[in-house]
């Protein structure tokens, strides 16, 4: 039996409430149907007796007490999927939006996912080559991590996202090309999504993109659903049809100012700057979703952009990413004002899962020991530097002078790349040796001596860094040292 | 039982039942036709609240609510080693294969594997007189680890009846025991023990033996001792995981459990990879012969989260009380805060700090106070040590749990974010850091390593103390006004902090050092420094002694030495003393 309840008894921002209604279940369905013949969609969110708390998708603009008829739907939120979601653009609740018609579904699946279970993971090991130096030496992508940049407003992470997705070698392992990207946008400006589409057509990867898209004016409670339609997308193509996904979703933090929106209408105790208290096990019922399992031949990595709210990394959403995310790329502003691309802060930024992924195998043999020089003397880097600041950059002592050097040098040449720039590994890690050898010797204190013999360069005075100096558009150079 | 209480409200994962009497506070009941484990944690007349610990999704008013007339339990008995539970013991490979890839709801495995056969041996006979706690029968549960079968610690009585020694299952009677009353108790091979209790012991002994850990900054720095506690706080990338599974793998615990809770899903599976691959120097086994793990991932239900911390303890006591010496890391025990407090905000209770329910610090307590070295009922002795991480919001130890942890552990082993962004590892800050128990454990030290060891111990201290004060002139002079025999200090902690503090988890030699090495490192590097003190104070410039590369020597012994060739270390200091005496002789 179908029944429709007509009238809301209370509205509050973006929820109604209803009476009398038999037979609801949580998190069940809704349709809502406006006098005028639209309808809005709507989730059940709480439950006391007879009385339901709905969340409705696209806002209660234009509801009033009487002019609704509510519909039960007698099942949860479900994504339609099927291999032909390829290529296509969703709203943030997952309807297609690009006037192709509906996707046929082979399955439905319940956006929230279920967890997987740890038995069944998989070890994420096999690296990504991003060509891009500092991430791939310092903070090695691995194929089913979850690495997110941190960034703040006006700072390149969408081009250097763009830049990931382009060098990404993701697929070549496996021989085929069974590659795809979920792109996800929440809370964006229309002129960001349009860059990623651009971008994604550009480098001939449109076809294999599917987009869910929630712009900044968009409801936000869409925006809450973004995310999770967008995983359940990448989950189906990665487990059920093999693939690889890379999933961007950008941005976190409008994510979680919709969450935090929608709790205080919802009348929560708020936590830490006003977010609800469940922000930690929310954002990792989204995280976790990235990885490999045993029965399939996928995987979902993913790269999540979020911006920190005045630069602040230890503002909730930076700050629990963290604690769920297996690194981070963080981006300085410093950097990014001194002209350098991707203006990527070495120190801050790490990769939990680069120890397994890298070394004899995969990457070089010396790619540890070197990248925990570099990050050690790149430390102290920072001592000189604030030393410098004291007492004048003429007064330091020798060696200290040397890392100031080096810090430059560093700087100049291996963080700052061309946008279009792609460096095979073994050009990043020799040219890491090469910095490092502008050093005295003793200083390097986290390689054995072996490796040092083999790796660093005596002749230190006629060290040219000129490969990749001046063109930061210089695509493909040759290393000709 | 019929099912006459019904959901009236769902809000999350709290459940609410209208008017009824049937159900007591901590009882375990079953919510909805798919039998969702859930737990009681209010009662008043006109509602009573059921926290789930799983997804309460499609749960509808008027679905029936089951009780068990039990407080939330765990099934106790061979079979918990070398396996994975979550945090309410579902065993995660059992479920694996019941649902795939993916965990379902409602999923009802037992906890333990109730068809396997274990090869029982009965260390009782008709007659015996049988007291709580005591030892009826053993099996060997994995190729190290017997599992002793306890008297549960509400039953006493004779024997009656014994089964012969053979193989029997989980379930099997194997003993009756009869008590003073006349009543037959009959002892299977396995026990329940409700997680929020703490099992009780004969005795609680003083913390006086340490719990060695093979790791240079906790042995020497801050040890702490087998039933003690300590908290490892660190804000995100400072390596707190990486330290609980350093100490998970190394230290001199008979059993370890490990619980994952709300962390990683990933970490999770590197754990199971690493620790079947990994082989336990003393027994020569794989580490998961002695392990078990609780994996209550951030993205499993929050409620469970919160249980997942007792399921571990219990299963560690229970271990503790057959006479095993028990380390349980708890990564990270601010997650399990969170969950208190998530499901605190929905009862709407009042908030206290940060939004933390009022009764957090109690609870902190609670379960830290369940470690300890005591005398077990079964008269050996056991110990439960409780090394808690901490994840403090935003990098801040003045956040609650980080404050409140600190009152109820003795060690604090603080991770600093500068240390681990110069990939100092374990990034434990020397001068943040502490340990209560030195004078507890320093007659131990004696008797075992000498006098010496203390003694290096507490120069090495002093002259980490001298280089922070001397490093505050230096921030804002520069190093190179300093006199020499300050910059001697300089340089010597600088020997400390590269060659002995930062420690190489990856090393062969490095990621496990003895304490005897621990100490001749020591002694090495006060020799250098006592002697070019000397040497200095006769007017000769530290520059000399610089030029001499045996500060770098120093910096390199953890790798130049192996750890069973304590004598190249005579060969270090007589090296030492020729390169100095050069310099006097010039």
């Amino acid at each position: 039996m179908i029944l429709d309840y007509v009238g809301v008894k209370e509205i509050n921002g973006s929820l109604i409430v209803l009476d009398n209604v038999d037979n609801a279940s949580y998190e069940e369905m809704v349709d809502i149907r406006l006098e005028n013949g639209t309808y809005r969609h709507g989730r059940i969110v709480q439950i006391e007796g007879k009385r339901v708390v709905v969340q409705v998708f696209e806002g209660t603009k234009s509801i009033s007490l009487d002019n609704t008829r509510t519909r039960l739907k007698a099942r949860p939120m479900e994504l339609a999927l099927s291999p032909e979601i390829m290529g296509r653009v969703f709203s943030g609740a997952g309807r297609p939006i690009d006037g192709l018609g509906e996707i046929y579904p082979l399955k439905r699946a319940n956006i929230n996912g279920t967890p997987m279970n740890p038995v069944s993971r998989v070890y994420p090991r096999n690296y990504i080559n991003t060509g891009i130096s500092t991430i791939d030496t310092l903070m090695t992508l691995i194929r089913g991590q979850k690495l997110p940049i941190f960034s703040g407003s006006g700072m390149k992470h969408n081009e250097l996202a763009v830049q990931i997705v382009r060098q990404a070698k993701i697929a070549d392992t496996d021989g085929d090309n069974k590659f795809g990207i979920v792109f996800a946008a929440m809370g964006v400006k229309n002129d960001v999504a349009d860059y990623f589409r651009r971008s994604f057509d550009e480098s001939g990867v449109l076809s294999r993109v599917v987009m869910f898209l929630n712009l900044a004016n968009d409801p936000i409670i869409e925006r809450t659903l973004t995310p999770r339609c967008a995983l359940t997308a990448a989950e189906y193509l990665a487990f059920e049809c093999d693939m690889h996904v890379l999933v961007i979703m950008t941005d976190m933090t409008s994510y979680a100012e919709a969450l935090r929106e929608f709790s205080s209408s919802k009348g929560e105790i708020p936590g830490r700057k006003g977010f609800p208290g469940y922000l930690y096990s929310d954002l990792a019922s989204l995280y976790e979703r990235a990885g490999m399992i045993k029965d399939s031949k996928g995987s979902v990595t993913q790269i999540p952009i979020l911006t920190m709210p005045n630069d602040d990394i230890t503002h909730p959403v930076p700050d629990l990413t963290g604690y769920i995310t297996e690194g981070q790329i963080v981006l300085d502003r410093q950097l990014e004002g001194s002209g350098l691309y991707p203006p990527v802060s070495v120190l801050p930024s790490l990769s939990r899962l680069m120890k397994d992924g890298i070394g004899e195998g995969y990457t070089r043999a010396d790619h540890q020991p070197l990248a925990n020089q570099l990050f050690a003397s790149y430390a102290r880097v920072q001592d000189a530097r604030s030393l410098a600041s004291v007492i004048g950059e003429e007064e330091l002592s020798p060696v200290d002078k040397k890392y100031m050097e080096f810090g430059k040098l560093f700087e100049q040449y291996f963080v700052n790349q061309g946008y279009h720039e792609n460096r095979t590994i073994e050009q990043s890690l020799d040219l890491g040796w090469k910095l490092l050898s502008t050093l005295p010797r003793a200083e390097l204190d986290r390689v054995d001596d072996a490796l040092l013999d083999k790796y660093y360069i005596e002749d230190s005075d006629n060290l040219s860094f000129n490969t990749f100096s001046g063109e930061n558009n210089a695509a493909d150079n040759d290393d000709d040292d | 039982m019929t099912a006459n209480d019904v959901i009236y409200g769902i809000n999350g994962p709290v459940v609410t039942v209208k008017n009824t009497r049937t159900f007591s506070m901590m009882e375990m009941v079953y919510v909805g036709d798919s039998r969702l484990v859930g737990e009681i944690i209010g009662i008043n007349d006109k509602f009573t609240t059921i926290q789930v610990y799983e997804e309460t999704t499609g749960l509808r008013p008027g679905d029936p609510v089951y009780g068990t007339g039990a407080p939330m339990n765990v099934l106790l008995g061979p079979g918990i080693m070398d396996n994975i539970f979550d945090g309410i013991e579902r065993p995660l490979k059992a479920i694996e294969e019941t649902s795939g890839s993916f965990i379902s709801r409602g999923a009802a495995v037992s906890s333990l594997d109730l068809e396997r056969e274990w090869d029982v041996t009965m260390k009782v006979k008709v007659g015996d007189t049988l007291k709580a706690g005591q030892i009826y029968a053993t099996c060997p549960e994995t190729a190290i680890i017997e599992h002793r079968f306890l008297v549960p610690p509400d039953v006493n009585g004779t024997v009656k009846k014994t089964a012969k020694n053979g193989k029997y299952r989980l379930m099997d009677v194997i003993a009756v025991l009869e008590d003073e009353n006349g009543n037959e108790h009959e002892l299977t091979l396995c026990q329940k023990w409700p997680i929020r209790s703490a099992r009780p012991c004969e005795e609680r002994l003083p913390a006086t033996v340490p719990l060695i850990t093979g790791q240079r900054v906790i042995d020497t720095m801050f040890p702490v001792s087998k039933g003690g506690t300590a908290a490892i706080p660190g804000g995100f990338g400072t390596g707190k995981t990486m330290t609980q599974h350093q100490l998970a793998k190394w230290c001199d615990a008979d059993i370890i459990v490990y619980v994952g809770c709300g962390e990683r899903g990933n970490e999770m599976s590197q754990v199971l990879d690493e620790f079947s691959e990994l082989i336990d120097p003393k027994s020569g086994r794989p580490m998961t012969d002695r392990t078990v793990l609780i994996a209550n991932t951030s993205n499993m239900p929050v409620a469970a989260r919160e249980a997942s911390i007792y399921t571990g303890l219990t299963l560690a006591e229970y271990y503790r009380d057959m006479g095993y010496h028990v380390a349980i890391m708890a990564d990270s025990t601010s997650r399990w805060a969170e969950a208190l407090r998530e499901i605190s905000g929905r009862l709407e209770e009042m908030p206290a700090e940060e939004g933390f329910p009022a009764y957090l610090p109690s609870r902190l307590s609670e379960f830290y106070e369940r470690a300890g070295r005591v005398d077990a009922l079964c008269g050996s002795e056991g110990s439960v040590t409780i090394i808690g991480a901490v994840s403090p919001q935003g990098s801040d130890f003045s956040e609650p749990v980080t404050q409140n942890t600190k009152r109820f552990t003795r060690c604090f082993w603080a991770l600093d974010k500068s240390l681990a962004y110069a990939r100092h590892y374990p990034a434990i800050n020397w001068m943040n850091s502490y340990s209560e128990y030195f004078t507890d454990l320093d007659p131990w030290f004696r008797d075992n390593l000498g006098e010496d060891f203390i003694k290096y111990r507490n120069k090495i201290t002093s002259i980490l103390h001298e280089e922070s004060s001397l490093m505050e002139i230096v921030k804002l002079i520069g190093s190179d006004v300093l006199p020499d025999d300050q910059k001697l200090v300089i340089e010597t902690a600088k020997a400390v902090r590269v060659g002995f503090l930062q420690q190489n988890a990856f090393h062969a030699d490095d990621t496990f050092v003895p304490l005897e090495k621990q100490k001749l490192m020591m002694k090495a590097i006060l020799h250098l420094y006592n002697r070019s003190k000397r040497i200095i104070a006769a007017s000769i410039p530290i520059s000399r002694i610089m030029e001499l590369g045996l500060f770098e020597r120093l910096a390199k012994m953890k790798y130049d030495i192996p750890n069973n060739k304590p004598e190249m270390f005579d060969q270090l200091i007589s090296d030492i003393n020729t390169a100095l005496s050069t310099l006097v002789d010039s």
